[in-house]
């Protein structure tokens, strides 16, 4: 395609380096340097979209991050498709595909858009007051219909190939924004040495200075300077400068977040990533966001090809493109009258329509006129002709009060409005800064700060050139601790203009149709309605109309629907109030905030030394905690069932070996490590033994049970603690608050050995024969080391501490070996136990064993709510005790009343009936819902063992319950059961002792 | 009150909805009233509601320091649900519930509850034990919630992934199927218009900044920013700013104010059809009938009353989401935002007496109070009409904290919302 | 996220932290002694101030260490950090 509309010379694009790309499957052609938008419009395309409510047809409205109107899904290929990109911030490059999005069946022709005739009824808020009758319509009928009318683009529906990059950074100065005032500061600050980030959206730094083609600076033109600027801060190694990244979120004590697009703009992004989320923590900020324009308010003011009138500038001056060849500037204020003057120079046929009186206006007026442009003051715009694109503006004499003169059509391809500005003040508000409003400038601007933080130029609302060069040195300067100002010259800036909330009409009020919310369809006239009906906050407002929360969140509307409320509250634009600022300023991909942290990357995964050799002997793994365990290692063929049941019966007949690894592990040393013990345990623990163990149980202080495991006395002042897989953290962190704060005067020290100590559990009855002919330095005897001691020695030559202990409730070895020398002790443990069958076991069979001794396991048998009565534990609180942590709490009126809940066992009337883990319990499943439930089963197992199902509940009052029947529910109804004791196999407990 | 209807809607549009009057007026305080709730939150303009409409009890003014509904009712993530295990708590939402089953019609407001099911996912098999436990409890209670498989979650919810490579992989999932989400400001408007119609004057930008208690200690009424309002009794809905407004009367709570974030994506066409929640990995996730995407973060660790919490804790579910329905990275977080939630230490609400006579309140509801709304507002109204607890709050005194008689679900089950 | 300064470390970010609630809540010396509502009180009530709250803070990510700060809870600044069991330099009763 030829570009009819691209100018001949001008702009900061390549003509020579050509682009294509598709734009509803036609191609398009741009020249390098072009935005979507841009070369959309060299191409004369205007209408790119059909709006959120009503399907009318839109355009481009601005050139920048704030457009609400031309909003394109893009296709990058197969998983990188994405709704809702601004043809404006989207780089035009070769093989881009996008398309315009909320129409059917096409962009021309819209079925939607009768939308638009049946508008009177669907002002702000009015599925409030309908959709009720009758009810159960909501869910099948209106429901799904407003549903698919709303949203925007369609999401993506395939994964998304592309990776994100997260880093951290530190500087003594971020600015933020690199147009005149954001160069300046960060000039000033890098001169000093500091550390400095520059960052910008664009795609190239420069700001206004890009599109400033008649200004100078310090007698040189904008260009050259900006050149130089860059090039200084380019040659600097102190300085970052980021281009394409948007400082999107400014966070507590100076952290802030930005977003740097990477790859997009690119034809070919190789393994780079797609973007980058910085998070940075500044010494000091500098806001240098500059500002937006706001459109005018007046009938039909959303047709394509009404831009904002310094949009119009930009596409000019920046990107050698005519937005139309006829085109009419309505403004109320001076800055238009710089854009006219441009598109004059661009020999375009020029008006200007300004709402001020002759006498209001500055000398832009005269210069205007002498450039031979009509200009039209006092007047007023009535509306716009035109569907698909403007033909016309409708304009007429006003005055003050508002009374229109005679009707006067313009015709014209193109308008550039300008309602005045609005400095982008989002991130100074984020940051908790108090906004003050400024009447000469009919403006929010930053007041105190509240972090270290300054604003410069227009995001303060100081518009002229060489006063945002100064405001911004002067930042930068002061950020940095400098003392040293610089002076600027610079052509003066066209600044000033009249505050207009909707344009003064003569119009029949029913047919104005004044666009204030482009995207989200909010007119004047809504905002009227929800004043009328009683919403008067700006909150309030903002949340009937949805004014100001589409996905450009009111950057070109707030300050117009807030003027319009004020207006029709009668009251002032302070008193209003203004919305809050919330991040992001822009928004951003999910993928930028979420970076690598996915699949293996998400959470860290810990494996114990042996983790391999269970993978290659065929484990399955299961998830506790960080942790992957072995569940269990199924044999060809084999089921969980099956394999469960082989390795029951191995444990118990012969012997088992079981990676014992994640259990938690504490040292507690100290002179004062017993007494230490004492005060948070429930158990005694002065005069237990040195190689003694003690199964241990802990409290927190509101007296329910926090952990458990066994615990050996190594020396006087040294323990050997061991916490479940799961609460080895939360144990260390509770012993560290209660030494630290509580007891500083104990002389105890706490050491996570966790990773240090790797555990192979030896259980079954031959378990000594295995392990004897590798074990130096301990006497194995039965007499010599009974249950429940510790010795220290050798297995394979390597110091061990050896436990005699058992969760099986069989003869049984936890050997604690250094985790480097694991698997080597684990290979040669299984090996020695080859003639002996020996069988690796995972946690399913570590659980179905402990049942079936009627063991606990924290997390399982216990909730958070459970003392150690309800499991039956209290025998093992030390009678002679004081205090311990959460003794108190277990005489609370409720804890000692009658009717707790207490750990029982069950047994099925039918033994091959295995009861769900969770199934709730009730005496007679014949009463009516609700039922008056007894408790719940906590574990529930076939028990090859026992050659039955059995199961562990707690019941209430389950104690007096012994030999009982009770119902238990199942996915069918219930289950009889009957109380028994927890204890399945081996009640008198012989063989632990074997 | 003007009936909103399809007829009367159409009616308007033909007069440039010239007709639509206030939809709350917007009185000066009297200096006395029955009874006055501090809070125009959805919990206290519904209490006002039902003290209204239920006890006939209209001399009420609710007090309200900004405008209406503007804390956590117009900033949470809208899950509603009443699968609960215990049966306290079960009763309290299941209660709600119900309510909410026909609140649009009630109020004549569409509050656009939609019973779109809420889906929790299980990562371990702790949490298949744990779920198993809250379907059986809750079906004996009469509430519905099932068991699904993985492949009938992916099925329920399509953008769900099931498969291995996820960190903690889906095992299966609890759907309530009569749980969803709603409008959250209708629910306000609605419940404040219903009151104001009965004579309930809502009083917007005034502050309670004391509460005057007689020479018995009994409370009187309160002090505010616009004078001393004379009360008989007084409800304190005031969610995060419960501990503030108590103080005023001398009463401690045992509370703490935590920052709540949120954030919504950019509106797209519908491709999430339910609410999946997953205590495992820490994702809330819906898309709300205007089309972005809704998402619950977690709270700050520290307590604050600054509506603003850090940018890990909305990174960190994200994670989650994304690892959840990878398709979702490339869409786009349009606005994040934080509310302040008071919590028990049993994460369960605190709704009845004080031990300052006439002085009456209604907190703790922590993260997830929205879903209460309506019983909650229900049940402190017949608290407050009568002095006395209603029996499905019977349970959830300030007193439980002194006999241990806790409600703790979250310890139970490690479920937050 | 915060910026918080550990006494023992200095500048660190609040990811390295885990925070403990109210600070200066010394455990009874004899729980026993206390009646149910003195017990109740130290176990669950929290003053949850809008203003300064002395609070505790562990390094956990550090050097381990717990301390107390004083932070306003209205603009999360912190007004000082300091070792656990010395007392602040500012008083904490402003707007508690």
């Amino acid at each position: 395609m030829a570009q009819p509309f691209r100018l001949s010379r001008g702009g900061r694009i390549d003509r020579t380096r050509p682009v294509r790309f598709t734009f509803n499957g036609r191609t398009v052609e741009g020249v390098h340097g072009d935005s979507v938008a841009s070369a959309l419009l060299a191409n004369g395309i205007h209408l790119v979209g059909r709006s959120f409510k009503y399907h009318r047809p839109r355009g481009i409205l601005s050139h920048g991050s704030d457009e609400p109107s031309a909003l394109l899904s893009v296709d990058r290929g197969p998983g990188r498709i994405d709704p809702n990109n601004r043809a404006s911030v989207v780089e035009a490059r070769d093989g881009l595909k996008t398309l315009s999005q909320n129409h059917w069946p096409s962009l021309e022709h819209d079925i939607g858009a009768i939308n638009d005739l049946l508008s009177p009824v669907f002002v702000a808020g009015f599925y409030y007051k309908t959709f009720m009758w009758p009810k159960k319509f909501w869910d099948r009928v209106y429901e799904p219909v407003i549903r698919a009318a709303a949203g925007l683009g369609k999401a993506p529906a395939a994964p998304d190939p592309d990776r994100y990059a997260n880093r951290h950074a530190h500087c003594e100065v971020l600015v933020v924004g690199a147009g005149p005032a954001g160069l300046a500061a960060a000039l000033a600050a890098a001169r000093t040495g500091k550390r400095v980030i520059l960052a910008d959206e664009g795609p190239e730094p420069g700001g206004a200075l890009l599109h400033e083609t008649s200004a100078e600076i310090d007698g040189r033109p904008a260009a050259e300077w900006l050149d130089g600027a860059l090039a200084e801060l380019d040659s600097r190694e102190n300085v970052i400068l980021l281009p394409r990244t948007t400082a999107f979120g400014y966070y507590n004590h100076n952290h802030v977040a930005l977003a740097e697009r990477i790859t997009d703009h690119l034809p070919n992004p190789g393994t780079a990533p797609r973007e980058r989320l910085w998070q940075v923590r500044a010494g000091e900020v500098v806001l240098a966001t500059g500002s937006h324009e706001r459109p005018l308010v007046f009938s039909d003011n959303d047709r394509p090809g009404i831009l904002l009138a310094e949009s119009v500038r930009v596409f000019l001056n920046r990107y050698g493109v005519a937005p139309g060849r006829r085109i009419v500037f309505a403004t109320s204020g001076a800055s238009a009258y710089t854009a006219a003057l441009d598109a004059k120079g661009a020999g375009l046929a020029v008006s200007l329509v300004d709402l001020r009186a002759e006498d209001e206006c500055g000398p832009e007026l005269v210069e205007l006129r002498a450039a031979g442009i009509e200009v039209l003051t006092g007047h007023t715009v009535i509306g716009a002709k035109g569907g698909k694109r403007v033909t016309g503006l409708v304009v007429a004499p006003a005055d003050r009060a508002g009374r229109c003169g005679a009707h006067r059509l313009l015709p014209c391809d193109c308008v550039g409005m300008s309602g005045g500005w609005t400095p982008a003040v989002h991130l100074f508000s984020q940051s908790r800064g108090k906004l003050g409003y400024e009447a000469t400038i009919d403006a929010f601007v930053p007041g105190t700060s509240a972090q270290a933080e300054r604003s410069a130029g227009a995001a303060k609302g100081t518009y002229d050139l060489a006063a945002c060069l100064a405001e911004g040195d002067a930042a930068g300067a002061a950020a940095s601790g400098s003392a040293e100002r610089r002076r600027f010259t610079a052509s003066p800036t066209l600044t000033g203009f009249r505050p207009v909330r909707a344009m003064p009409t003569d119009a029949d009020p029913a047919k104005v149709r004044a666009f204030v919310d482009f995207q989200n369809d909010v007119t004047a006239k809504d905002i009227g309605l929800a004043v009328r009906e009683g919403f008067r906050s700006i909150e309030h407002v903002k949340r009937y109309t949805t004014t100001g929360m589409a996905t450009d969140q009111g950057k070109t509307s707030n300050m117009n629907a807030l003027g319009i409320v004020a207006g029709k509250l009668d009251t002032t634009l302070p008193s209003v109030g203004t919305t809050t600022f919330r991040p992001p300023y822009t928004p951003v991909t999910f993928g930028t905030l979420v970076g690598p942290a996915r699949h293996a990357l998400f959470d860290p995964i810990r494996t114990t030394p042996i983790h391999d050799w269970a993978e290659s002997h065929g484990a399955t793994f299961e998830n506790v905690a960080l942790w992957r365990r072995a569940w269990y290692f199924p044999k060809a063929g084999e089921t969980l069932h099956d394999a469960v049941a082989r390795e029951c019966k191995a444990v118990r007949e012969g012997v088992g070996i079981f990676d014992a690894s994640t259990l938690g592990k504490i040292e507690v040393v100290g002179p004062d490590a017993a007494e230490f013990m004492n005060r948070l345990y429930i158990n005694p623990w002065l005069k237990l033994e040195v190689g003694r163990c003690r199964y241990g149980l802990m409290l927190k202080e509101d007296g329910y049970i926090l952990d458990d495991g066994v615990v050996a006395r190594v020396a006087p002042d040294c323990f050997h603690v061991t916490t479940t897989t799961g609460g080895a953290a939360r144990v260390l962190a509770h012993m560290e608050d209660y030494l630290q704060t509580e007891w500083p005067d104990l002389r105890v020290f706490l050491t996570s050995t966790t990773e240090q100590w790797a555990v192979i559990a030896l259980q079954g009855p031959k378990a000594r024969a295995v392990i004897a002919p590798l074990v130096g330095g301990i006497d194995l005897s039965p007499e010599a080391f009974p249950h429940m001691a510790m010795r220290s020695g050798t297995i394979c030559g390597v110091p061990t501490r050896l436990f005699r202990v058992s969760f099986t409730g069989e003869l049984g070895f936890e050997i604690n070996v250094p985790s480097d020398h694991a698997l080597a002790v684990w290979e040669a443990v299984h090996a020695a136990g080859e003639p002996y069958g020996i069988t690796p076991y995972g946690t399913e069979t570590m659980h179905v064993l402990r049942a079936e001794k009627g063991y606990i396991i924290v997390g399982q048998e216990t909730d958070g709510t459970v003392t150690p009565d309800d499991v039956g534990l209290s025998g093992m609180i030390a009678k002679a005790k004081k205090d311990f942590v959460g003794k108190r709490s277990l005489v609370r009126p409720d804890v000692v009343a009658a009717g707790r809940k207490q750990l029982v066992g069950l047994v099925t009337d039918n033994p091959k009936l295995v009861l769900e883990e969770g199934a709730q319990i009730v005496d007679d499943p014949g009463q009516p819902i609700p039922m008056r439930m007894l408790g719940h089963v906590t574990s529930s197992y076939w028990s090859p063992n026992c050659g039955r199902s059995i199961a562990m509940a707690l019941v209430a009052d389950g104690r007096a319950l012994q030999g009982g029947s009770l119902h238990v529910t199942t996915p069918e109804g219930f289950a009889r059961v009957t109380v028994v004791d927890p204890v399945f196999f081996d009640p008198k407990g012989k063989r632990i002792h074997a | 009150m003007r009936r909103f209807s399809l007829s009367s809607l159409l009616s308007e549009s033909l007069k440039g909805h010239r007709g639509w009057g206030r939809q709350w007026r917007d009185p000066q305080p009297k200096p006395a009233y029955d009874v006055v709730v501090v809070g125009g939150g959805g919990h206290g303009l519904a209490t006002a509601y039902y003290l209204a409409t239920v006890h006939g009890i209209t001399n009420v003014a609710v007090l309200e320091k900004g405008w209406i509904g503007g804390g956590n009712t117009g900033r949470n993530t809208t899950i509603i649900r009443s699968n609960y295990l215990y049966d306290e708590s079960a009763a309290l939402y299941e209660h709600a519930l119900k309510l909410w089953e026909g609140l649009s019609q009630e109020l004549n407001y569409n509050v656009m509850f939609s019973q779109r099911g809420v889906l929790m996912l299980a990562h371990n098999l702790h949490d298949v034990q744990s779920f198993k436990r809250h379907i059986y409890a809750n079906r004996l209670n009469g509430i519905d919630n099932e068991w699904l498989t993985k492949e009938q979650c992916r099925e329920f919810c399509p953008p769900l992934d099931i498969g291995e490579s996820l960190r903690y992989p889906v095992l299966g999932g609890a759907l309530q199927r009569r749980a969803g989400t709603a409008r959250h400001d209708a629910v306000a408007w609605g419940y404040a218009r219903g009151a104001d119609a009965r004579g309930v004057d809502i009083i917007q930008n005034c502050a309670v900044t004391g509460i005057r208690r007689d020479a018995s200690g009994a409370a009187t009424g309160v002090e505010t920013t616009r004078g001393f309002i004379r009360a008989g009794r007084i409800g304190v809905v005031a969610a995060g700013h419960t501990s503030t407004v108590m103080a005023m009367a001398d009463v401690r709570m045992p509370l703490e104010s935590y920052p709540l974030q949120a954030l919504v994506s950019e509106p797209i066409k519908p491709v999430f059809p339910c609410v999946v929640m997953s205590n495992a990995v820490h994702a809330y996730i819906s898309q709300s009938d205007k089309g972005e995407l809704v998402i619950g973060a977690g709270t700050d660790q520290y307590t604050s009353y600054s509506q603003q919490g850090g940018l890990h804790i909305t990174t960190h579910t994200l994670d989650a989401i994304c690892e959840l329905f990878p398709q979702f990275t490339r869409m786009r977080m349009l606005r994040s935002w934080g509310g302040i939630v008071d919590v028990t230490p049993d994460r369960s609400p605190i709704i009845g007496k004080t031990p300052v006579e006439n002085l009456f309140v209604n907190c703790g509801w922590g993260t997830g109070g929205f879903k209460a709304t309506p019983g909650s507002g229900h049940v402190f109204a017949h608290t407050l009409a009568t002095g006395t607890p209603h029996p499905i709050n019977a349970p959830f005194t300030l007193d439980r904290f002194r006999t241990g008689r806790l409600i703790d679900e979250a310890a139970a089950a490690a479920v937050a919302h | 996220m915060l910026l918080i300064a550990c006494p023992h470390c200095g500048n660190r970010p609040e990811t390295e932290f885990r925070c403990g609630g109210q600070a200066h809540i010394a455990r009874p010396a004899d729980p026993a002694a206390l009646s149910d509502e003195q017990w109740a009180e130290h176990l669950f009530v929290r003053a949850n101030p809008r203003g300064v709250h002395a609070e505790r803070w562990c390094h956990a990510h550090g050097c381990g260490r717990w301390f107390n700060a004083l932070r306003d809870t209205v603009s999360d600044r912190f007004l000082e950090t300091y070792p656990a069991g010395a007392q602040p330099s500012h008083s904490t009763d402003v707007r508690a």
